[in-house]
C-alpha cells in the first residue's frame, strides 16, 4: 500500500486527498469526493460513483447464490440436529424458526434483515453474527496486515533482484522459491514453522495470540481494543509487546510467504517489461546507473499492476487466513468459521461467509479507486 | 519484426505486436515438422532452453510420478489406507519412521503413513481430473452461448461470473461442500463433492476466457460468411467458434489442476474432506498431524505435506513453463547488456543454446 500516495502525486494533482479518505473509510468517500471531482478531475468522480454502485449487485448476487445453495439441501436445524431429535420435534423447531415457509419468503426476509445489519444469530451459541465479526474480525485484520507487510517486504525487493539478475542464478533460485511458496499449502508451511521454531528450537510459541499471563495483564486495561499489540503499546510494557509480537511472527510468516511469492513474480515480470521500455533505454543512454534505473525509473510503473492484483489477493488472503488461523489457533473470523463448520452451525457459517463477501467487495472497490488515482487509463 | 507501430510510453502494444510477429514466424517454420513434434508439451520442450527446460522437465517428471503412483497404488502401498493391523497383529501407534514394516512410521490412530500417502495420490488425481473436466465443459459451454447470444443473458452471466470470481474461492468451496455432502462423505461422494466445489470456483475463469474470445471471433468475416450461407447457430458455435476459442485452454488447465489439489487439501484440513476410513486424503492427515506437532511427532504431517507440495509443484512447473514459453517477453533469451560488470557465465551458455527459429 505504501507506494500509492507518492506515485499518485505527479499524475493527478489533488488526488492523494481522495486516495487517503478512500482507503481509510470507504463508505463516505465517494459522496465527499464526487462534487469536487466533477469540477477538477474530470471522469474520476464518476468512476468512483459507478464503481461504488457496482458493489451492490456483486454482493446481492453472492448473497442470493449462497442463500439458495445452502437452503436447497435442507435447513440449518435439520443439519445440526438431524438424527438426534424425533421427526415431530424437528418439525416443531423448524416451524418455530420459520424454516417451513416458502423459500422466497425466507429469502426476502433474510435480505431485509441484512439491510438492517442483521446477519442472523448463530444456532449453537445464540450470538448475533455481527458481534462475531466485531469480536474476531479485528484479529483477522491484524493478521492480514502483518502478512501484507511480510509479503511486501519480501516480494518487492526480491522481485527487483530477480528482474535485474534475469536468467542468472539469483533469478533461478528466487523463481523456484516463489513457485515453491505457491505450491506449499499455508497449513503445511505453518506446520513446518511450528516444528522448527516452536518444537525443535523452542524460540516461539506454538499457537494463540498471546500467552495466558499476557491475557491476564491485558485484562487490567480499561477499555481494551481488540488489537493486542495496540493494547500492549498503550500499557507501555515491553514484555507484553514482545509477547504479542512473538505470537504473531509465525502466522504472519506462513500467510505472508504465500502472497510474497505472488508479489515477487509480479514485480519480476512487470519490471522486466518496463526495463525494456524506450524511456528506460533513453535514461540509460544518459548515463543513469543500472541500480537507479531499476529502483527509480522502471519500478513505479511496474508497481501499478501489483496494486490491482492486491484486490484479488485480499480475497485469497482471507481464504488463507481461515487456514492460518486454524493452524495457529489464532482466534479470528477464520478460526471461528472452522469451529462453526465443525459444529454444523450453518447459520453462523452463512453469516460469516456473507460478511467476508462484503469485506472483499469493499476492499476491491478501494483498490480499484487507488488504481484509478495512480493510473488515469483505468478510469471510464 | 518489421512492424513499426507508434510507441505509446507505457502501453505494451509494440511488444505485443512484436510478440505476434515472432509467434507467426515460429509457427510458419514449424509447419514442415512431423506432427508429433508439434504436440503442445513436446513442442514446448523443444523450444525451451536452460533453466526453463529444467523446470519443464522437472515438472513433467513429477506429474508422471504422480500419475504412475495413483495408477499403481495397489502395488506400491504396503497396506490399505484404512488398515491398522496386518496378519492379525496391530501396527502400533506413533511408531517413528524406520520401524520395520513401516518405512514412514504410523499415525496416532495407528495408520501406516506411507500407505496413506500413496493412496492419497489416487484421491488427489481423481479430484483433479473430475474438477478440471467438469469446469472445462461447463465453462466452455456457458462462455460460448453467452458470448454468441449476447444481450441480457450475457450480461447476467457475466455479472454472476464476476461476483463469483471475486469471492474467496476457499469459502465458496466450503459452502459447496456443505451443500453437496453435508460435510461428511464416502470415497466417491467425497471426491465428487470436492470436485464439484472446485468446479464452481473454476467455471468463471473458463467462462471469461472463452466468452472474450467468442465476442472477438464473432465479428470475424468467416463467422459472417457462415451466417450468410445459412449455417445454423449450433453449427457456428460448435465448429467455427469453439475450435478457434479454445487455444488458450491448456494453460488454465494446468494452473487449475494445481489449485484443485490445494483446495481439496484445504477442505480436508478444515475437516470437510473425506472420512479416513473411506479414502486416504492428505489434507485430513495434516489436520490430524497438527495436534501431534506439539508433542514432537513430525512424521505424520511432514510426509503428506511433502506429497501435496510435490504434486502441486509438478503441475505448476509444467503450467508455468508452458505459459512462459508461449509469452515471447518471458522466454529465456540473451539480454542486450554491454556495459554491466556483473555478466555471469551462465547467460552466455544459455544464449548460444538459443534455438529461436
Amino acid at each position: 500500500m505504501t507506494p500509492a500516495p507518492s506515485t499518485s502525486t505527479p499524475e493527478t494533482a489533488g488526488a492523494p486527498d481522495h486516495g487517503r479518505s478512500g482507503a481509510g473509510v470507504p463508505t463516505p468517500a465517494p459522496a465527499a469526493a464526487a462534487p469536487k471531482a466533477r469540477r477538477g478531475l474530470g471522469g474520476l468522480g464518476r468512476y468512483i460513483l459507478v464503481r461504488f454502485a457496482l458493489i451492490i449487485p456483486t454482493v446481492l448476487i453472492l448473497m442470493t447464490v449462497v442463500f439458495f445453495l445452502m437452503r436447497v439441501t435442507g435447513d440449518p436445524i435439520t443439519a445440526a440436529q438431524g438424527g438426534r431429535l424425533t421427526p415431530e420435534e424437528l418439525a416443531a423447531r423448524r416451524a418455530a424458526a420459520g424454516y417451513d415457509r416458502p423459500l422466497i419468503v425466507q429469502y426476502l426476509e433474510y435480505l431485509g434483515n441484512v439491510l438492517r445489519g442483521d446477519f442472523g444469530t448463530t444456532y449453537t451459541d445464540h450470538t448475533p453474527v455481527v458481534r462475531i465479526l466485531l469480536t474476531y474480525g479485528a484479529a483477522t485484520a491484524e493478521l492480514v496486515v502483518y502478512a501484507v507487510i511480510v509479503a511486501l517486504a519480501l516480494g518487492i525487493p526480491l522481485g527487483m533482484i530477480a528482474a535485474r539478475r534475469r536468467d542468472r542464478w539469483p533469478d533461478a533460485v528466487l523463481r523456484i522459491s516463489a513457485i515453491l511458496a505457491y505450491a506449499t499449502p499455508v497449513f503445511f508451511v505453518g506446520l513446518l514453522l511450528k516444528l522448527i521454531f516452536s518444537v525443535a528450537l523452542g524460540w516461539l510459541p506454538v499457537a494463540g495470540r498471546i500467552s495466558n499471563r499476557g491475557e491476564l495483564a491485558m485484562g487490567q486495561i480499561l477499555n481494551p481494543s481488540p488489537f493486542y499489540l495496540l493494547d500492549a503499546i498503550r500499557l507501555g510494557s515491553p514484555e507484553l509487546i514482545a509477547d504479542a509480537l512473538s505470537h504473531a511472527i509465525l502466522p504472519a510468516l506462513a500467510l505472508g510467504l504465500l502472497t510474497g511469492g505472488i508479489f515477487l513474480r509480479l514485480v519480476r515480470t512487470n519490471l522486466i517489461g518496463t526495463l525494456e521500455m524506450p524511456y528506460v533505454d533513453s535514461a540509460r543512454s544518459r548515463g543513469v546507473r543500472e541500480g537507479r534505473l531499476a529502483t527509480r525509473h522502471a519500478l513505479r510503473p511496474a508497481l501499478i499492476p501489483i496494486i490491482t492484483v492486491m484486490g484479488m489477493q485480499i480475497a485469497m488472503m482471507l481464504g488463507g487466513a481461515v487456514l492460518t488461523e486454524t493452524t495457529f489457533e489464532w482466534k479470528g473470523l477464520g478460526y471461528m468459521l472452522a469451529q462453526y463448520m465443525q459444529a454444523r452451525d450453518y447459520v453462523a457459517v452463512q453469516g460469516i461467509v456473507m460478511m467476508l463477501a462484503v469485506i472483499v467487495a469493499v476492499s476491491n472497490f478501494v483498490v480499484d479507486v487507488i488504481a484509478a488515482l495512480i493510473d488515469p487509463r483505468v478510469r471510464y | 519484426m518489421t512492424i513499426s507501430t507508434p510507441q505509446p510510453p507505457v502501453d505494451g502494444v509494440d511488444l505485443e505486436a512484436q510478440a505476434l510477429a515472432a509467434e507467426g514466424t515460429a509457427i510458419a517454420d514449424r509447419r514442415g515438422e512431423p506432427w508429433y513434434l508439434r504436440l503442445p508439451v513436446i513442442s514446448h520442450l523443444r523450444r525451451s532452453v536452460g533453466l526453463q527446460r529444467g523446470m519443464l522437465i522437472t515438472g513433467l517428471v513429477l506429474v508422471a510420478g504422480l500419475l504412475l503412483t495413483a495408477l499403481l497404488a495397489p502395488l506400491l502401498a504396503p497396506y490399505s489406507w484404512a488398515a491398522t493391523s496386518a496378519d492379525g497383529s496391530s501396527f502400533g501407534t506413533q511408531q517413528p519412521p524406520g520401524t520395520p514394516g513401516h518405512l514412514l512410521g504410523t499415525t496416532v490412530s495407528g495408520f501406516d503413513v506411507l500407505s496413506r500417502v500413496i493412496w492419497g495420490t489416487r484421491t488427489a488425481v481423481a479430484v483433479m481430473v473430475c474438477a478440471v473436466l467438469a469446469s472445462i465443459v461447463i465453462g466452455v459451454l456457458l462462455g460460448l452461448v453467452s458470448g454468441y447470444a449476447g444481450g441480457w443473458l450475457d450480461r447476467i452471466l457475466v455479472m454472476i461470473a464476476d461476483a463469483v470470481y471475486a469471492f474467496p474461492s476457499l469459502l465458496l468451496a466450503i459452502v459447496m461442500s456443505i451443500v453437496i455432502s453435508q460435510g461428511q462423505s464416502s470415497m466417491w461422494g467425497g471426491i465428487l463433492a470436492a470436485a464439484i466445489s472446485i468446479t464452481v470456483v473454476f467455471v468463471p475463469q473458463y467462462f471469461r476466457v472463452i466468452r472474450a474470445e467468442v465476442v472477438r471471433l464473432k465479428a470475424e468475416p468467416f463467422v459472417e460468411a457462415a451466417k450468410v450461407v445459412g449455417t445454423g447457430h449450433m453449427r457456428i458455435m460448435g465448429t467455427h467458434l469453439l475450435r478457434n476459442a479454445t487455444r488458450t485452454l491448456p494453460l488454465i488447465f494446468t494452473l487449475n489442476a494445481s489449485e484443485a489439489i490445494l483446495t481439496l487439501a484445504a477442505l480436508g484440513f478444515l475437516g470437510f474432506g473425506i472420512e479416513p476410513t473411506m479414502a486416504a486424503e492428505w489434507g485430513y492427515d495434516l489436520n490430524r498431524a497438527m495436534a501431534d506437532a506439539t508433542s514432537g511427532i513430525w512424521w505424520t504431517g511432514l510426509f503428506p505435506g511433502l506429497a501435496i507440495v510435490l504434486a502441486v509443484l509438478g503441475v505448476t512447473l509444467v503450467g508455468e513453463s508452458i505459459n512462459d514459453l508461449n509469452d515471447p517477453r518471458l522466454r529465456t533469451r540473451r539480454r542486450r547488456r554491454r556495459t554491466t560488470a556483473a555478466s555471469g557465465p551462465g547467460t552466455a551458455e544459455a544464449a548460444t543454446k538459443e534455438t529461436q527459429s
